[in-house]
């Protein structure tokens, strides 16, 4: 048995199942948790955890997957640039398919655009380096889990002293956009299963804020099933003693404090703004843009280029969605106008998305 | 979106690929009604009954760990006539080579390409050669054409799935594909894994022996093993219960996908077949199929467990079950 094989144990998967079952039996108000990882959503759609839990226990996905937040204006940006002849633009495979107001970095590939899949930021400064009569473009999306390699091939181009690496940077920050949910009137969050490798960045203290202003559990809890239930139980316990306190289910992995090393790369590369997530809006302080002594790297500020006008999707439900209102289900577009190979809104592009993850695994 | 361009995904041999020939290509090229697709056409002229089956290779890399496109192209037509249950005879050869390819590596892919059909005991009987600018090629594409002969009765295809039977592949599945991306420019990965490539004619002759029992082969190639189930479940109107915890699966393909964020149920395989046979001779499948040496980690995967409109669905391994669907779009890696 290998060591992840440990933590897909059937017998304690269903043993965990039968407790939580066991302690919420005969409520009648559903308890509801929300993950706010993308890696979570998926994993629960790929265990099929919701078919083992008890119908008193509700799981809605929330804004996690980094590629769904991620708005039209930048992609709008993104399909402009790779435009420019003299552009290479470098990407995680998700960004390809994901539908700006009228085009897609696929089609644009497609038409011709250089635009190269890689799996590191680093592939990409080696690019620059490889093409120094071209520009390269990292998109730079992601949580504070990518943030700091993405600061890292900034540091790297630094050093090496390339002046033909950018990067569009749109990355988002996490406690924020889980205090605006927990004001939310319309939204009953009884617990938030905490993100695994995030957490592991920020430190299991940046939940606190919200367990006290909030009154809401909180649970650091890491991807596999075994972890998910375990961390769900804790929530659980929690609700029904009216308790609101912050746990790390994931201790082999995350500390109160985070990683300091890794902190202190994002203070140096980046500064906190006030982000624009898709369907929720701009939250003051909840993203990161390339602190002013790095613009040089910075391709929204070195690379000019006429953007064209913002289209949002109409009928497009991946708001809503990513805020936990409605499920994927309810989306009039779902599985019709909106599909995998045809994707409408972000949600259903990332395989990390939760329209994405209903659509395989759900139905 | 514009719809009016050919993207990769159209090449996937998932749902892009389904809507490409569904909406354009079959309508327009097909002289009868396409009932389902199945890996090669099958003709009776003059009293004789044929398969005849075509396939292109574009690989890249053109070598990988375990093979190179050379016997990739001989062993994928030869799989594709097999599965229709045919005896692969002879095979055609079209060769489109970018100007400025190495005659080296050319002769390398060539000695591949003769011992796999001296492997598979078929003749290379006629081929063509191209050359193309450079830039306007990638190095080497090849198209292969085979023809096999059927010599038996049996209903064997896509459309043939019973309630009741049993789903067993000839071994771990996602090599082929985990071994060719770890071979792939900017992924330094040292998996370990070789490509399955190999001709499943000699298994197939074994299973035929299983008679009427034997209902559906299919070799789960692009789009793997999930979406070439989701193809049965259609085209037999049927519901395809996967077992997650008996799909043999090699530890480096675990890994690979583990970190890459790929599911093994949709990486391509190119040396494993998935036949559907009826419950009470399934172990004498299985016994057929482990006695040969393409078959020794061969495993019943799951089995047809109703009637539907056509679905697969699978127990994980921890006791839940969720839903398959066929692949969308390329398979991407994960981004956090």
């Amino acid at each position: 048995m290998n060591y992840s094989d440990v933590f897909r144990d059937k017998e304690l998967v269903q043993g965990l199942a039968k407790r939580i079952a066991d302690l919420t039996r005969g409520r009648t108000e559903p308890l509801v948790f929300m993950e706010v990882c993308g890696t979570h959503t998926n994993a629960i759609y790929q265990f099929g955890l919701r078919s083992l839990l008890p119908p008193e226990v509700r799981l809605i996905s929330g804004p996690g997957c980094p590629v769904c937040v991620t708005p039209n204006s930048y992609l709008d940006r993104a399909i402009a640039l790779c435009r420019l002849p003299d552009v290479i633009i470098a990407s995680f495979g998700d960004m390809l398919r994901v539908p700006g107001s009228s085009s897609s970095l696929m089609e644009e590939r497609a038409k011709g655009a250089d635009i190269r899949v890689v799996y590191s930021p680093l592939d990409a400064v080696q690019l620059a380096a490889k093409n120094p009569d071209k520009r390269v473009v990292f998109l730079g999306v992601g949580f504070e889990t990518t943030a700091p390699t993405i600061a890292g091939s900034i540091l790297a181009a630094k050093a090496q002293g390339l002046s033909n690496y950018f990067v569009l940077a749109s990355h988002k920050t996490m406690p924020q956009p889980m205090a605006i949910l927990s004001a939310d009137p319309e939204l009953q969050v009884d617990g938030y299963i905490c993100p695994a490798h995030v957490s592991a960045i920020i430190g299991a203290d940046a939940y606190r804020f919200l367990c006290e202003e909030y009154k809401v559990p909180c649970v650091v809890t890491g991807f596999e099933p075994t972890d998910v239930l375990q961390g769900v139980e804790m929530l659980v316990r929690q609700a029904i003693a009216g308790e609101s306190k912050v746990e790390i289910q994931y201790s082999r992995v995350v500390r109160w404090e985070g990683n300091a090393k890794a902190q202190a790369m994002l203070a140096d590369v980046f500064t906190p703004f006030d982000a624009p997530w898709r369907g929720i809006g701009v939250l003051p302080g909840s993203g990161l843009r390339i602190a002013d002594k790095y613009a040089d790297f910075d391709a929204e500020l070195a690379i000019p280029v006429q953007v064209e006008e913002l289209k949002e999707h109409k009928g497009c439900l991946c708001g809503e969605i990513l805020k936990g209102k409605v499920s994927p289900f309810d989306c009039p577009l779902f599985g019709g106008k909106c599909t995998p190979e045809s994707p409408v809104g972000a949600c259903m592009v990332s395989s990390e998305g939760t329209c994405a993850a209903a659509y395989k695994y759900g139905r | 979106m514009n719809n009016d361009l050919i993207l990769l995904g159209h090449g996937s041999g998932g749902r892009l690929s389904h809507q490409l020939l569904d909406d354009l290509i079959i309508p327009q090229l097909s002289s009868v009604p396409v009932k389902g697709q199945n890996d090669a056409a099958l003709l009776n002229i003059g009293g004789v009954k044929l398969a005849f089956s075509t396939d292109s290779y574009v690989v890249d890399p053109i070598f990988f760990p375990g093979g190179n496109i050379g016997d990739l192209a001989i062993n994928g037509t030869v799989n594709d006539l097999a599965m229709m249950g045919a005896r692969p005879l002879c095979l055609s050869v079209g060769f489109i080579l970018e100007e400025g390819f190495s005659k080296e590596e050319l002769s390398r892919i060539l000695t591949s390409m003769r011992q796999a059909a001296d492997a598979a005991g078929v003749a290379i009987v006629t081929g063509d050669t191209k050359v193309v600018p450079k830039g306007k090629g990638d190095r080497i594409f090849i198209n292969t054409s085979g023809i096999g002969a059927l010599e038996h009765n049996l209903q064997i295809d896509g459309a043939s799935a019973r309630v009741g039977d049993k789903i067993i592949v000839n071994g771990c599945i996602g090599d082929h594909g985990i071994a060719v991306l770890s071979a792939r420019e900017g992924l330094e990965i040292d998996s370990g894994i070789k490509s399955d490539s190999a001709p499943l004619n000699g298994l197939v002759t074994g299973l035929l022996t299983l008679g009427p029992a034997l209902h559906v082969l299919r070799d789960p190639t692009r789009g793997g093993v999930a979406t070439t189930l989701k193809e049965i479940a259609l085209q037999s109107g049927v519901t395809v219960t996967l077992n997650e915890e008996s799909l043999p699966i090699n530890p480096g393909v675990k890994g690979v996908c583990a970190i890459l964020g790929l599911d093994p149920l949709y990486v391509a395989n190119e040396g494993k077949l998935l036949a559907l046979v009826a419950p009470e001779r399934a172990d004498e499948a299985l016994e057929i199929m482990r006695r040969h040496p393409l078959g020794r980690d061969a495993a019943v995967i799951g089995e047809v467990t109703e009637t539907s409109a056509g679905k697969v669905q699978m127990e994980t391994l921890v006791g839940g079950m969720r839903g398959v669907e066929m692949l969308a779009g390329e398979q991407l890696p994960r981004i956090c």
